[in-house]
């Protein structure tokens, strides 16, 4: 990564677009993403690592955004929210999130849809028990769950039935 | 569309990242402010040197509160009273400070980085005084003060009688008292306060964008500030805001400077709060001691109570609502003929109390409804037959508690069917083989218990709240609420409102919300009021909307108005599709018209119409909880293995929502019953000011809780409905406690505090000085 007077020059591919751009070494990946590249679906809630609204996937995995600095990510392939809709149309996630009313105010819904995105393509969730587990590195102060529940369950099995 | 299960229409925006909160939105080249804040509990400032933090490139400015004197005015309590002894809050003191977090200094900058770094460079002088930090403290003999201009800490001392409390305690068969503690506790919406602002020089307007429940609110208190023509404020709450839950109903010191500050530098200005700045200067709620007294009869029925409530108003009055609402909820839903309540609220240092979900009534029904259970375990009868006994029964509706609410008025409870809700919700908890299933658990060395909390929620609190309704130039129905929401659904449950009262299919209605300059008047989205405020504006403006599209469709069709009818956008007569005309050709005739062309005869120009409905008192929701628990009398550890929620919120606009207002609700309730308290040690120091220390719940710690409802509508307003924000939050802490102690009832343990968590089960079992019991009794 090319050190230049005013920053690292960074090359990270952005929801499939290759983005090539100077950023401060203090420069969190939240704030690159929101201010720098306007994708402001990730959203700050604590900015200590905590309450996962700001959750982005970074070669995959799920990644706390205001955690990691913006020159961390050079190199990387980063899926935020706003890649999750497929041609215009809701994936089946977020179809699940609307028909269980998954989400109220929806700060929180952009790391809780990257969350339960990474999860699923990781392992299937056998029952509420481990959707809950998928579920509980986000903090939601709206739904009491029930609905995310409801939803990692339904959108796991549309996700087995499309894989049949 | 009432009572439908209408998914939501934000729902899209939101699930893919495209919401508009607002630090989402655009607004070019706005500079970032931060504030300076006080590291002390109760401080004098001798001196703040800012010169370095000029100096630091990429600073635009630096105020202090000093330098603005012109701003410094006392924010005014919200609910007042004759009594109360406010103390001045002034937006950002120039002299003295009342708690950690209190704003003393702005800096305005290029970036929020460079804002930051340049407040470690002010360099404060500070004169550091006493330090106030529980009520106790605040009302002991001798006690400093927590503000050097008041005459003692005490802000108001209210009290109350319905018949006669004392002659009653005196010839009661029975009493008993106790001190019941209810800690504090926060809103934490996800999303933290923030406020923007622009001054348009050329019209003499300034645009705030402020993520506040109370738009017009806000624009009230800085017309006054500002001494500006409310005209000239613009506040909008974007469309979505991440959370409220009370402390967004509040109005900050933040929300005066920053637009100040855009005026004075000529600059747009943003400020977002950061979650270490919300968790010391964010308005929280719930702290309480109740000194309560219960005298009853052998068979447990209360003759009278008597409670002795010290609330905790923090640095300054932000209002008395949320003490008023305590005392006039104590008595719940139960028969009291003589009651006495006395409020001692006092001040301390630490960040000012207001609303949080809930809003002062947890507290009462926590202290109640504890009492409800030493009731029936001195009589030794079952908690469940206690309160059943003294229930107002559906046929005592209109029921008048004997007390007054706080406007003054008889505190009256509109309607409800509690004995109904109470049944329901044993019969669905399946409550006598929980029971046996108890007995034989015990048996076999488990703790499991069960608690009970029913509670009343007067809701849908006036003055009034409007809404106005306008065919659009493009032939579409627009419904402009001044109530903002943070997640309700406004666009959709108003929709499903006007489509009923016009008959015409929701997909021609939008709705917009929150904007001081599309509606004058508004009050702002809190105590669970808009369904029961908003809600029935909507339905007499949209049915009023309804005749004038009706007269208008029938004059340009020759025909009769009772005859015409919707299909899809089209007006026709009689169903006849033939003899039809659309909302866009209603609106070219009615609102757009030709230059200079008189309107066709019979044709009233401008299709709009208003409504601003005013209740005329609260409507009461109410409900019932029952939990079972299992404690680990080791650790102190508790499972929630069954939770069942009754509610009666009146009418319902929409079950999914409705549902997921309770559940949420519910949420908050367990984290107030079992997790979550922002600690200050004696100094007023937070001890608990990130989410390391102070827990909020995740999906792991929420059990499913079983909800039903019965429906007993309203008659104070034409939809039948009351309010649901706030019902799952109110008797959790209570339910929970109860459960706690019953399932403890071996070991006499008494848990006299909310949130119940591990350490102070331990400590209930084994005392203070942790000996060992000597075994379950």
């Amino acid at each position: 990564m090319p050190e230049i007077d005013d920053g690292h020059r960074i090359s990270v591919t952005v929801n499939g677009t290759v983005r090539e751009e100077v950023v401060e070494d203090r420069l969190t990946l939240a704030d690159f993403l929101r201010e720098r590249l306007r994708l402001t679906g990730t959203h700050l809630g604590c900015e200590h690592g905590v309450c996962g609204a700001c959750t982005v996937l970074v070669d995959g995995d799920a990644v706390r955004s205001c955690l990691m600095l913006a020159v961390q990510s050079d190199g990387t392939r980063i899926e935020t929210v706003e890649s999750l809709a497929e041609d215009g149309r809701l994936n089946s996630l977020q179809e699940a999130f609307r028909r269980n009313h998954a989400l109220q105010c929806g700060f929180c819904t952009s790391g809780f849809l990257m969350s339960v995105t990474a999860a699923l393509r990781e392992a299937p969730v056998r029952d509420e028990e481990q959707a809950r587990e998928v579920l509980s590195g986000n903090i939601c102060r709206c739904t009491g769950y029930t609905g995310l529940v409801k939803a990692v369950l339904e959108a796991d099995a549309e996700r087995k039935d499309t894989a049949r | 569309m009432i009572g439908a299960r209408v998914e939501r229409r934000e729902d899209e925006r939101l699930l893919t990242g495209k919401g508009r909160y607002i630090d989402d939105l655009d607004i070019p080249d706005a500079l970032a402010a931060a504030f300076l804040r006080s590291p002390n509990a109760h401080a004098r400032i001798l001196n703040i040197d800012a010169s370095a933090a000029r100096e630091l490139p990429g600073v635009v400015a630096v105020f202090s509160g000093a330098d603005l004197m012109e701003i410094q005015k006392p924010l005014a309590p919200k609910v007042l009273h004759p009594k109360l002894k406010d103390l001045p809050r002034l937006p950002m003191p120039p002299e003295e400070v009342h708690f950690v977090g209190e704003p003393v200094a702005v800096v305005v900058a290029e970036s929020r980085y460079i804002a930051e770094d340049a407040l470690d460079l002010i360099d404060v002088d500070w004169e550091v005084l006493p330090a106030i930090a529980s009520t106790a403290a605040a009302l002991a003999p001798g006690a400093p003060l927590a503000n050097s201009k008041a005459d003692g800490n005490v802000a108001v001392l209210l009290t109350q009688h319905a018949g006669d409390p004392d002659e009653a305690m005196r010839t009661a068969p029975h009493t008993l008292s106790e001190d019941f503690f209810v800690m504090r506790g926060g809103g934490h919406s996800m999303e933290t306060r923030g406020t923007a602002a622009r001054f348009d020089p050329a019209t003499g307007q300034v645009t705030i964008w402020d993520n506040t429940q109370s738009p017009h609110y806000a624009r009230q208190q800085l017309s006054t500030i500002y001494e500006m023509a409310e005209d000239d404020i613009r506040v909008i709450a974007p469309p979505d805001v991440g959370g409220g839950f009370g402390p967004k109903a509040q109005f900050y010191g933040e929300e005066v400077v920053i637009p100040w500050v855009a005026m004075k530098i000529g600059r747009a200005v943003k400020w977002i709060e950061d979650r270490q700045e919300n968790f010391s200067s964010t308005m929280m709620e719930r702290s309480q001691t109740h000194h309560m007294r219960v005298a009853f009869d052998d068979d447990g029925m209360l003759l009278a109570i008597h409670d002795v409530i010290e609330h905790d108003q923090g640095a300054y009055c932000a209002g008395l609502q949320v003490p008023s609402i305590t005392t006039s909820t104590v008595p719940g839903p139960y028969k009291i003929p003589n009651i006495h309540t006395e409020l001692r609220a006092c001040y301390t240092n630490m960040v000012p109390t207001s609303s949080v979900r809930g809003a002062g009534r947890p507290q009462a029904v926590f202290a109640m409804e504890r009492m409800m259970d030493r009731i029936a375990e001195h009589l030794g009868l079952d908690p469940a037959e206690v309160r059943t006994r003294n229930l107002i029964k559906k046929e005592e509706m209109p029921y008048q508690v004997g007390i007054t609410f706080r406007d003054g008025s008889p505190l009256t409870y509109d309607s409800g069917d509690f004995p109904r809700l109470l049944s329901g919700t044993l019969e669905r908890f399946g409550y006598r083989d929980a029971r046996a299933e108890q007995a034989k658990l015990r048996e076999q060395g488990r703790y499991v218990g069960i608690g009970l909390a029913a509670y009343v929620e007067g809701c849908g609190l006036g003055p009034y709240e409007g809404a106005k309704v306008r065919l659009t130039n493009k032939g579409k129905i627009l419904v402009t609420l001044a109530a903002a929401p943070q997640g309700q659904g406004y666009e959709t449950v108003y929709a499903q409102i006007a489509s009923d009262a016009i008959g015409l299919d929701m997909d021609h209605i939008e709705v917009r919300t929150g904007d001081t300059s599309k509606i004058p008047f508004g009050q702002g989205t809190f105590a669970s009021r808009i369904t029961a405020t908003a809600g029935p504006a909507v339905h007499n403006a949209a049915g009023e909307m309804r005749s004038r599209l009706a007269d208008t469709a029938a004059q340009l069709l020759g025909g009769d108005p009772c005859d015409v009818s919707f299909e899809g956008d089209l007006a026709c007569l009689g169903g006849d599709l033939e003899k039809s005309v659309s909302l866009l050709d209603i609106a070219r005739v009615a609102n757009i018209g030709k230059h200079g062309i008189t309107l066709p005869k019979g044709i009233r120009a401008g299709l709009e119409t208003s409504s601003y409905f005013a209740p005329e008192r609260a409507a009461y929701a109410s409900g019932a909880h029952a939990a079972l628990v299992e404690v680990d009398p080791e650790t102190g550890g508790v499972t929630i293995l069954r939770y069942v929620i009754g509610h009666d919120c009146g009418n319902v606009i929409n079950p999914l929502l409705v549902d997921g207002q309770v559940l949420g609700g519910f949420a908050h309730g367990i984290g107030n019953a079992m997790y979550e308290e922002p600690v200050y040690d004696a100094e007023g120091q937070p001890q608990a000011a990130s989410y390391l220390d102070y827990a909020l719940v995740s999906a792991t710690e929420v059990p499913n809780a079983e909800l039903f409802h019965i429906h007993t509508p309203s008659p104070l307003n034409p939809l039948g409905v009351k309010g649901a924000g706030e019902g799952g939050t109110i008797p959790a802490p209570a339910a929970i406690a109860n459960a706690v102690e019953d399932a403890l009832r071996p070991f006499r343990a008494r848990v006299n505090r909310a949130p119940v968590t591990p350490c102070r089960i331990v400590e209930a079992i084994y005392g203070d000085d942790l000996t060992p019991p000597e075994g379950p009794q």
